[in-house]
């Protein structure tokens, strides 16, 4: 049995390179010595989670120089969405970060419900906040299982994507796709709940628990996995504020910060759910704040059924025709309501002049979304504050006295989505 | 809103003094053309709704006029108390910022994104090169005078 290593000490000070906070330059005293080597990591390599490249300079084993290059996956996706009416362009923000969908198709359908200043139904609050929990789950899975298979552990991969594909099935049954479901409207959800819904969805809660156990159990003594997440990859506290870190990274650095607890935004403060902190800010307190967080966001899930299951037939998006399509089957009735649906079809709905900045917790951070509309029915600007984009910006400091063969577990273990950080 | 060139100033000010230690986003936006859709429905005029003229997309209204073509807003946050606060800088076209990279660490990957997709330079910068685009790009995607579907294609026989 292993034994864990000594709780690892956050060092004291600042550890942010200077004068480039992002690039870690080689020792005046190395650059000379015959000994360095300078690597090309990716941009193609099976663990950079997407397309990243790292320009790394080696001094035998350690990582001595590190310079992070990005924008392999840029498609203008904010070019894209100023050019589409306000509903077609709420398909955009799901591809930009395609593991975390439903987290941001919700902030910019957030944004343009502030604009427009619209109420939404109570159902669709709760049902959204039931998806978006789902989504964390489903993307801390895919985090958990890829990160620990670059560390080698490989069945942890195979777990974790048999309960990933629960998830996917929920969301199929009820949006009819499994990823980039595109169901949150502006006004609520582009659909009713399948009855289908709640009894598959309540398996899947009783399931979670014993499924993260299985996790837990399967490398939380393994020797090998110790030696690779403890004490490495270490950033305090006051690092990760300045370099702006979110989410799991800020708090397995120690930093109780959680938007859904500190701003709460859908119905986050009528449900009971815990934060994880964990203080030492080293791979394996990020891993274990993803552990935590996916039994946490099990608990919210089962407390969103139990309030959905007596909503059975309430209305799920709001009753404003200017923006929301109009029923089905009032089509074939009522002329005005075939106007409205041939409007906002072709034209699209205008939002009121304004700008507004949005942030909800997704799953790897605070996801902001800055909006300006000139009052038309296309947006004039969006802007995402994409959180992997920002937890790139760390490697720099993490890295430093690393060896290369860290270099894989640290990367990693800052749960970064190049969708997401090129854009 | 703060004049360009005291915004480093304002935040030190805001950092040190008002507790906002988290820089959540830099987002830029260009005002080039703003308004000039018209009002929809109608043709607008400056002293409101004229002739109709239906099927017209365009706005409700005509929007406020803004004071210059760039606006950069600094989304700030204070932690633990949770307060938000966003700054905002006005520019010409060609006019430099001071970097807050020394305020905020953070700021540096933010503030290239800046200059490669809208164009604006900041002064003081460490290392402000082009991030998400090729270093050899011409323009900046993200200004709106920038043509959509006009990236020349490499290689096409016709250089």
């Amino acid at each position: 049995m292993a034994v864990a290593p000594e709780k690892p000490r956050i060092y004291e000070g600042t550890h942010i390179p200077s004068p480039i906070p992002t690039v870690l330059q080689v020792p005046p005293e190395l650059r000379d010595s015959d000994d360095l080597l300078q690597v090309n990591f990716g941009p193609n390599h099976p663990s950079t989670h997407g397309v990243l490249r790292l320009i790394v300079d080696l001094h035998g084993e350690h990582v001595v120089g590190l310079a992070a290059v990005v924008g392999y996956l840029h498609t203008g996706f904010e070019k894209n969405m100023e050019q589409k009416t306000w509903w077609k362009a709420i398909t955009y923000p799901e591809r930009i970060d395609y593991l975390s969908f439903q987290n941001n198709e919700l902030v910019f359908v957030l944004a343009i419900e502030k604009l427009l200043g619209l109420e939404v139904p109570e159902k669709a609050t709760w049902m959204r906040m039931c998806l978006a929990e789902l989504n964390r789950i489903h993307s801390h899975l895919v985090w958990l299982g890829t990160a620990a298979l670059e560390l080698g552990a490989i069945s942890m991969f195979w777990y974790c994507f048999r309960e990933r594909d629960q998830i996917l099935d929920l969301f199929e049954l009820v949006t009819g796709a499994r990823m980039h479901t595109r169901y949150f409207q502006a006004g609520g959800l582009a659909e009713d709940i399948p009855r289908g819904f709640f009894p598959e969805a309540r398996k899947f809660v009783e399931w979670m628990p014993k499924a993260v156990d299985d996790y837990e159990a399967l490398v939380d003594r393994n020797a090998i996995w110790l030696e690779r997440t403890k004490g490495l990859g270490l950033l305090s506290a006051e690092d990760a504020i300045a370099l702006g870190q979110s989410g799991p990274v800020l708090r397995g650095s120690g930093v109780d910060w959680d938007l859904r607890k500190a701003e709460p935004y859908l119905a986050y403060d009528q449900v009971d759910f815990r934060v994880p902190v964990y203080e030492s800010g080293d791979v394996w307190d990020r891993y274990k704040v993803h552990m935590d967080e996916m039994r946490e966001s099990t608990r919210i899930v089962g407390q969103c059924l139990d309030r959905l299951e007596g909503m059975e037939g309430k209305p799920w998006i709001a009753d404003d025709r200017k923006v929301v399509l109009p029923p089905r089957e009032e089509l074939h009735t009522s002329m005005e309501s075939l106007i409205h649906h041939f409007k906002i079809v072709t034209e699209g709905y205008r939002v009121r002049e304004g700008e507004v900045y949005v942030a909800v917790e997704s799953a790897r951070g605070e996801l902001g979304c800055y909006v300006v509309s000139e009052g038309g029915p296309t947006p004039w600007r969006v802007k995402f504050r994409a959180p992997s984009f920002v937890a790139l910006e760390a490697t720099a400091t993490c890295m430093q006295d690393a060896l290369v063969a860290d270099l894989i577990a640290i990367v990693g273990s800052l749960d970064t989505l190049m969708g997401e950080v090129d854009r | 809103m703060v004049d360009p060139a005291r915004v480093v100033e304002a935040c030190v000010h805001l950092r040190d003094d008002e507790g906002f230690n988290f820089l959540a986003d830099v987002a830029t936006a260009d005002y080039l053309g703003w308004g000039s859709l018209g009002v929809a429905g109608y043709i607008g005029t400056a002293d409101g709704r004229d002739l109709n003229a239906p099927g017209s997309q365009g706005l409700e209204r005509l929007p406020e006029p803004k004071p210059r073509r760039f606006s950069i807003s600094y989304h700030l946050l204070a932690i633990p108390s949770g307060r938000r606060v966003r700054l905002q800088v006005w520019l010409d076209d060609g006019q430099p910022v001071e970097s807050v990279v020394p305020v905020w660490p953070t700021a540096d990957w933010h503030e290239r994104e800046a200059w490669d997709l809208m164009g604006i330079r900041f002064e003081g910068h460490p290392n402000l090169t082009r991030i998400l685009l090729e270093d050899d790009w011409e323009g900046h995607p993200l200004r709106k005078d920038y043509p959509i579907g006009g990236e020349p294609v490499r290689f096409s026989g016709e250089e």
